[in-house]
C-alpha cells in the first residue's frame, strides 16, 4: 500500500513531465486523464484499508531523505486522512476534467494545467505527510501554484491589478502562518528531538512540558488559524476566492482549508494535548465569532448588492468556524464533528462555487444583481442544484451539512473535563444563533436568484416596486441594527434596471440568457452532488473510518 | 616533503597549503602571460585562470579525500609553558570548516570568472583580462589564508590580500567605478585600523595571538577586564564590515553598483564566506569563554541585519541595488546561528552557519550569472521592468532566474533555500533566543515580497515586447559559453541540492 501513496504523488509528476513533452493542445487533455487516473487509485486505496484497524496508521514509509536537518521522506494514511485524501484527488480529478473547456491550447494553458497538477501534489502530499517538516514542504508547495493561479488567471477591477494584490495578499498571509508553523515544529524537535509525527503520537504529547506544548501549540495554532481560517485572520479569503479563477476557487475552498482543519486535528491535538486544551476554548470563541460574523457578512452581500463569490468565501468563514467549535470542546464527538463538517464544506462549498464559476463564465459577472432572478424559470436544473446546495450548506437534515453541525454541537454541550462548561454552552447558544443567521442569508440567495418576485407585475414600475416590497419585507424580517435598507437595496436595482426588473417581469423584456446545465457540468456536479445526499443519509462512510482514529487521537487524554 | 627549517625544527607542509600556492602561482603566470600576449589571443586568459582553478579545486578535493582525524597544521611555534593547550599553536589549520569554506570560495570565484568573459575597460575599450584576473587570484589568496587561519596576525594579513586587490577590482566599472573603489577604499581600511587596535588590546590581556592561545589565557578564569570587552568588540568590527552587519553595511549599495556585475558577485559571496570564516573563527574559538555576552549582541546584529537588509531590498527598483540588499539580509540569516548562548551547542551552530553560506553561494552567485548575461547580452538589465515577460522571450534564463530566486526565497520547489533555512533556525531555537526565531520567520515573509515581485514580472505577460531594445529574441547558441556556463553549473548545484542537500550541511550533523 505504500507504494500506492508513492505512486499517489508521483503521478502528478509524471503529468507535468508529459504536459511539457507533448504538444500545448493537449495540455488540458493530459490533465484531465492525470487527474483521473490518480482518482481510481485513491480508490484503490478503499479496498486495501484496513478497517479494522483504522486508528492505526496503514501503508507506512520511511525512506531517511536529509538526516542532517531530521527529515524523513516519511508516507501513512488511517482514518483521519483517507476521508480527507479522497476528498482530494475527487475535487482535483472534477477541476482537471471541468478546466478541459475553459484552458486555452497554448502554453498559457499548459501552464494553467501544470500548476494544477502541482497544487495537486501539493495537496495530496499534505494528508499523506508523516514527517512534521514533509508536512511543511507540501503545505508550502501549494502556496506558488495557488498564487499564480489568482495572479496570472484571476479577475479583478483595474484590468486585474484586483487579482494581483490579492494573490499577493493570500501568499504574505498564509506564508507568516507556514514560518510560525514552522517554528513550532522546531520548538518540538529541539524538545523531542524528532519529526517524525508516528513516533510522537505514541505517547501524548511525548513528555513535552506542558509550558513547551503551550508555546509550540501557540506558534502551530497561529499558522493553521490563517490558514483554516479562522476569524480575525481570515481577511484574505474574500479577496482570494472573489479574484480566483473557478477551478482555483474550487480547490482552495474545499482543500486548502481543509489543510488547516487537518493540521488542527493532526497536529495541534494529536500531538500537543495539553497545549491544545490551554487555548481551547479561546478556538472555540474565535470560531464561534466567525460563524456569526460570516453569516451576517453574506446577508450584508446580499443587502448591498454583492458578489455571489465573496458570499460564498464568508460562508466559508462561519462553516470554519464550526468546525473550530468542534476542535475546541477537545472531545470525540466534536472533532468527529470537524472532521466531518471539513469534508462536507469541501464538497458542498465545491458545488458552490462550481456554479458560481458557471455563472461567470455565462453572464460575464457574478454581481448578485446581475445575474438576475427566476432561475427556476430560466434555467431549471441549474437553478434546482444552486437550492440544493444552499440547503447543504444551511444544514438542511438528510444533506451533509447537516451531521457536522450537529456533532460540533453536542460536542460542545459537554466538552472535555477541565473545560469552562459554562463558556461553551455560551458558545453553543451563540452558534445556533449564527445557524439561524446562516440558514437566513441562504434563503435569501436561494430567493433572490432562483425565484422570481410574486406575480402581478404589469411593466418596469411596478416590478420595482414588488422588489422594494420584498426588501422591506425581508427587513421585517430580520434583527440587525445597523443597516439602512430602504434606498440600498433600490439604487442598484434601478441601476441594474435591465436586469433586475425584466427577470422578475417575463412581460417581452430582454432576459439575460442563461443556459442550463451543459452534459460536462453535470458530469462535473453530480458526484458531488450525490456524495453530498449519500452523506446526508448515511454520515458512516466517513465517520466509520474516522471515528476510530480520533479515538485513538485521545489515547492516552482521555 | 620539503622541509624547511624557517619555523624552528617545524617543517612547512606544502600539501597542506597547496591550493593557496597553485592560485598565487596562477596570478603570477596570468600577469606574466599578459605581457606577451596580443590582444585578439586575451580571452584564452579566461579559460587559464579557469584552468588554474579548477587546479586548485583538485588540489583541494585531494585534501578533502586524504583528511585523517587530526586536522593537517603548519606554520605552528611551539607551545609556551604556561598555556596548558592540547593541540599546538599554528597558523595555518586544514580542518573541517576551513575545506568545506576554500572549496565554496574557489567555487565561487570559478563562477565569477566565467562571468567576467565580455568584460570590457571601461575608457580604453581593451580588454581587461590580464589585470583583472591577476587581481582576482590574489583577492581569493588572502580569501584561502584567511578561511584557514589561526589566529589573528595572519587573519588580519589575509584580510589585507584579500581587500587590497578587491579595491582595484571595483575601480574596473563603468559608471561610477572609480568612485566606488574609493568608498570602498576608505571605510575599509577605517574597518581593518578598528580591528587592529581590538586585536592588539586582546593580545595585551591573553599574551598570545592565536586562537588557541586566547582561548586558553581566557578559560583560565582571570580577572575579567573591561578593556577585554573592548578588545573583543574591535576586533570583530574588521569581520562585521566584510560580512555586511548593519551598522557596517552602508557601503554595500554603493560599491556593488559601482562595480563590475562580476566583482559585486564576488564580493558578494567569495569575501563575504571569507569574512565569515573570521568572525565564526573569532566567536567560537577564540572568545568561547565569554560566548554568553558576545550571542547577545550578535543576536542584536543578527536581527538588525536581516530586517533592515529585506526591509529596504522591497523599495529597490534597481537590480544589483536589489541584489545588494537582499545579500545583507541574507548575511543575517547567516549570522542567527552564531547567537547561541552556549558552547554545547557550537558546533551545531557553526555548521549551520556554514551550511548557509554553501547554500546562499549557490543561489546567489546564480541569480548574479544569469543578471550578468542578460546585461551583456540586451545591455539593460538594470530596472526590474526589464524583466518583464522575460519567460516568454528568454525561457532558458527566467527558469534558472525564477528558481534562483525560490532558493533565496526558501520556498519549494527551491528545496535548498527552505533546508538552508530550516537549519538555521534549528540552531536558534536550540541554542539561542526563542524571539530570533520569530524574527527569522517574520523577515522569510518580508523577503518572499520582493522575491515575488520579480518572479512575477518574469512570468507576466509581456507588454513591453514590441519596444525591447534588442529586437528579436537572441538565440541562446549565440550567448558566450562562458557566461552559459556561469549560469547552468549553479542551476545544477542549486536541483542537486534541492534534492540531497547533506553535502553542504554535514558539518551541521
Amino acid at each position: 500500500m505504500s507504494t500506492l501513496l508513492v505512486l499517489l504523488l508521483l503521478l502528478p509528476a509524471a503529468g507535468i513531465a508529459a504536459l511539457y513533452l507533448a504538444p500545448a493542445e493537449l495540455a488540458a487533455r493530459i490533465g484531465a486523464a492525470v487527474g483521473a487516473a490518480v482518482l481510481v487509485l485513491s480508490l484503490v486505496l478503499l479496498p486495501l484499508f484496513d478497517y479494522g484497524h483504522a486508528g492505526r496508521m496503514q501503508g507506512q514509509l520511511k525512506l531517511s531523505w536529509v538526516p542532517t536537518i531530521g527529515l524523513d521522506f516519511q508516507l501513512g494514511i488511517d482514518g483521519i486522512s483517507l476521508p480527507l485524501l479522497l476528498l482530494t484527488t475527487l475535487l482535483a480529478a472534477i477541476c482537471l476534467f471541468y478546466a478541459q473547456r475553459t484552458t486555452t491550447a497554448d502554453d498559457k494553458g499548459r501552464t494553467f494545467t501544470a500548476l494544477l497538477l502541482l497544487l495537486t501534489i501539493g495537496m495530496v502530499g499534505t494528508f499523506l505527510a508523516e514527517n512534521l517538516l514533509l508536512f511543511f514542504i507540501f503545505f508550502e508547495i501549494v502556496l506558488i501554484p495557488m498564487w499564480a493561479l489568482i495572479h496570472e488567471w484571476g479577475s479583478g477591477k483595474d484590468n486585474g491589478a484586483d487579482a494581483r494584490r490579492a494573490a499577493n495578499k493570500f501568499i504574505l498571509y498564509t506564508l507568516l502562518g507556514s514560518a510560525l508553523m514552522l517554528l513550532g515544529f522546531i520548538v518540538i524537535y529541539s524538545h523531542a528531538h524528532t519529526f517524525d509525527m508516528v513516533t510522537l503520537a505514541q505517547r501524548p504529547g511525548f513528555g513535552l512540558t506542558t509550558g513547551v506544548q503551550a508555546t509550540a501549540f501557540l506558534l502551530v495554532g497561529l499558522g493553521f488559524a490563517i490558514k483554516t481560517p479562522m476569524w480575525p485572520l481570515h481577511t484574505w479569503l474574500p479577496d482570494a476566492h472573489t479574484a480566483a479563477p473557478t477551478t482555483g476557487s474550487v480547490l482552495l475552498a474545499g482543500v486548502l482549508l481543509k489543510m488547516g482543519t487537518y493540521g488542527f486535528i493532526r497536529i495541534g491535538i494529536g500531538l500537543l494535548p495539553l497545549g491544545a486544551h490551554r487555548f481551547a476554548l479561546a478556538l472555540a470563541a474565535f470560531g464561534v465569532v466567525g460563524i456569526v460574523y460570516g453569516a451576517l457578512a453574506c446577508i450584508a452581500q446580499l443587502r448591498r448588492g454583492g458578489d455571489l463569490k465573496r458570499l460564498i468565501a464568508y460562508s466559508s468563514v462561519g462553516h470554519m468556524g464550526f468546525v473550530l467549535l468542534g476542535l475546541g470542546s477537545m472531545t470525540r464527538v466534536g472533532i468527529d464533528g470537524a472532521l466531518f463538517a471539513s469534508v462536507a464544506h469541501g464538497l458542498i462549498t465545491g458545488l458552490l462555487f462550481f456554479l458560481a464559476g458557471g455563472v461567470k463564465e455565462r453572464l460575464g459577472t457574478t454581481d448578485l444583481y446581475a445575474i438576475g432572478r427566476g432561475l427556476y424559470g430560466r434555467a431549471r436544473r441549474y437553478g434546482v442544484l444552486v437550492a440544493f446546495a444552499a440547503m447543504a450548506s444551511l444544514g438542511l437534515p438528510g444533506l451533509a451539512g447537516f451531521w457536522g453541525e450537529l456533532y460540533v454541537l453536542i460536542g460542545a454541550y459537554k466538552p472535555a473535563p477541565g473545560l469552562n462548561v459554562l463558556g461553551f454552552h455560551i458558545l453553543m447558544g451563540v452558534a445556533g444563533l449564527g445557524m439561524v443567521l446562516t440558514a437566513a442569508y441562504l434563503l435569501m440567495l436561494v430567493r433572490r436568484i432562483c425565484m422570481a418576485p410574486p406575480q402581478g407585475a404589469d411593466g418596469p414600475s411596478e416590478s420595482s416596486e414588488s422588489g422594494d416590497a420584498d426588501e422591506v419585507s425581508e427587513t421585517d424580517q430580520e434583527n440587525e441594527a445597523d443597516e439602512v435598507r430602504e434606498s440600498s437595496p433600490s439604487v442598484p436595482s434601478s441601476a441594474a434596471s435591465g436586469s433586475t426588473t425584466t427577470g422578475s417581469a417575463a412581460i417581452g423584456s430582454p432576459i439575460p440568457a442563461f443556459a442550463d446545465l451543459t452534459p460536462r457540468e453535470l458530469i462535473s456536479w453530480l458526484p458531488l452532488g450525490a456524495l453530498i445526499l449519500a452523506a446526508g443519509l448515511w454520515p458512516a462512510i466517513i465517520l466509520a473510518v474516522a471515528d476510530p482514529a480520533v479515538h485513538a487521537l485521545f489515547g492516552g487524554v482521555r | 616533503m620539503f622541509a624547511a627549517s624557517a619555523f624552528g625544527s617545524a617543517a612547512i607542509d606544502y600539501v597542506a597549503l597547496l591550493p593557496v600556492i597553485l592560485v598565487a602561482l596562477g596570478a603570477l603566470g596570468i600577469l606574466v602571460a599578459d605581457l606577451f600576449l596580443s590582444d585578439e589571443r586575451k580571452p584564452l586568459l579566461n579559460w587559464a585562470a579557469c584552468a588554474v582553478l579548477v587546479a586548485a579545486l583538485a588540489a583541494e578535493l585531494g585534501l578533502w579525500f586524504s583528511r585523517t582525524r587530526q586536522a593537517r597544521t603548519t606554520f605552528c611555534v611551539p607551545v609556551p609553558g604556561h598555556l596548558n593547550l592540547t593541540s599546538g599553536l599554528c597558523s595555518y589549520s586544514v580542518d573541517s570548516l576551513s575545506l568545506t569554506l576554500q572549496t565554496v570560495a574557489i567555487g565561487g570565484t570559478i563562477l565569477v570568472v566565467l562571468m567576467s568573459s565580455r568584460l570590457r575597460q571601461q575608457h580604453s575599450g581593451h580588454s581587461v583580462f590580464g589585470e583583472y584576473h591577476f587581481l582576482i587570484l590574489c583577492s581569493l589568496t588572502g580569501a584561502l589564508v584567511m578561511v584557514a587561519a589561526r589566529d589573528f596576525i595572519t587573519m588580519t594579513v589575509a584580510l589585507e590580500t584579500l581587500s587590497l586587490p578587491a579595491f582595484a577590482l571595483v575601480g574596473f566599472g563603468r559608471l561610477a567605478g572609480g568612485e566606488a573603489a574609493l568608498k570602498f577604499f576608505l571605510m575599509s581600511v577605517t574597518s581593518t585600523a578598528v580591528m587592529l587596535f581590538g586585536i592588539s588590546l586582546v593580545y595585551g590581556v591573553t599574551g598570545s595571538v592565536y586562537f588557541n592561545g586566547i582561548n586558553a589565557a581566557l578559560s583560565n578564569g582571570g580577572p575579567r577586564m573591561p578593556v577585554l570587552a573592548v578588545g573583543i568588540v574591535l576586533s570583530l568590527v574588521g569581520f562585521a564590515f566584510k560580512v555586511s552587519a548593519v551598522p557596517f553595511h552602508f557601503w554595500i549599495p554603493e560599491v556593488y553598483e559601482g562595480a563590475p556585475l562580476p566583482v559585486a558577485a564576488y564580493l558578494s559571496v567569495v569575501s563575504k564566506t571569507a569574512g565569515f570564516a573570521g568572525l565564526i573563527l573569532s566567536i567560537e574559538i577564540a572568545f568561547s569563554s565569554y560566548l554568553s555576552s558576545v550571542a547577545t549582541l550578535i543576536a542584536v546584529l543578527a536581527a538588525l541585519t536581516m530586517t533592515v537588509g529585506n526591509v529596504v531590498a522591497l523599495r529597490q527598483s534597481s537590480v544589483v541595488r536589489l541584489l545588494a540588499w537582499s545579500s545583507i539580509g541574507q548575511a543575517g540569516y547567516v549570522l542567527v546561528p552564531l547567537a547561541v548562548t552556549s558552547v554545547l551547542h557550537s558546533s551545531e551552530a557553526i555548521g549551520a552557519s556554514v551550511g548557509y553560506l554553501v547554500l546562499y553561494a549557490v543561489m546567489n552567485l546564480g541569480a548574479f550569472a544569469t543578471v550578468n548575461l542578460l546585461a551583456v547580452n540586451e545591455g539593460s538589465a538594470h530596472n526590474l521592468a526589464d524583466y518583464r515577460g522575460l519567460y516568454r522571450t528568454r525561457p532558458r534564463v527566467a527558469l534558472p532566474l525564477g528558481f534562483f530566486l525560490l532558493c533565496l526565497a526558501g520556498l519549494p520547489p527551491g528545496l535548498m533555500g527552505l533546508f538552508a533555512k530550516v537549519a538555521v533556525i534549528r540552531a536558534v531555537v536550540d541554542g539561542g533566543p526563542l524571539w530570533l526565531a520569530v524574527i527569522v520567520a517574520v523577515n522569510i515573509v518580508i523577503g518572499l515580497f520582493y522575491y515575488l515581485r520579480w518572479i512575477g514580472l518574469l512570468f507576466a505577460p509581456s507588454t513591453t515586447l514590441a519596444s525591447s531594445p534588442a529586437g528579436a529574441p537572441i538565440r541562446w547558441t549565440r550567448t558566450p559559453l562562458a557566461l552559459r556556463l556561469a549560469v547552468l553549473l549553479p542551476f545544477l548545484g542549486a536541483i542537486v541540492f534541492s534534492v540531497y542537500p547533506d553535502p553542504a550541511l554535514w558539518l551541521a550533523l
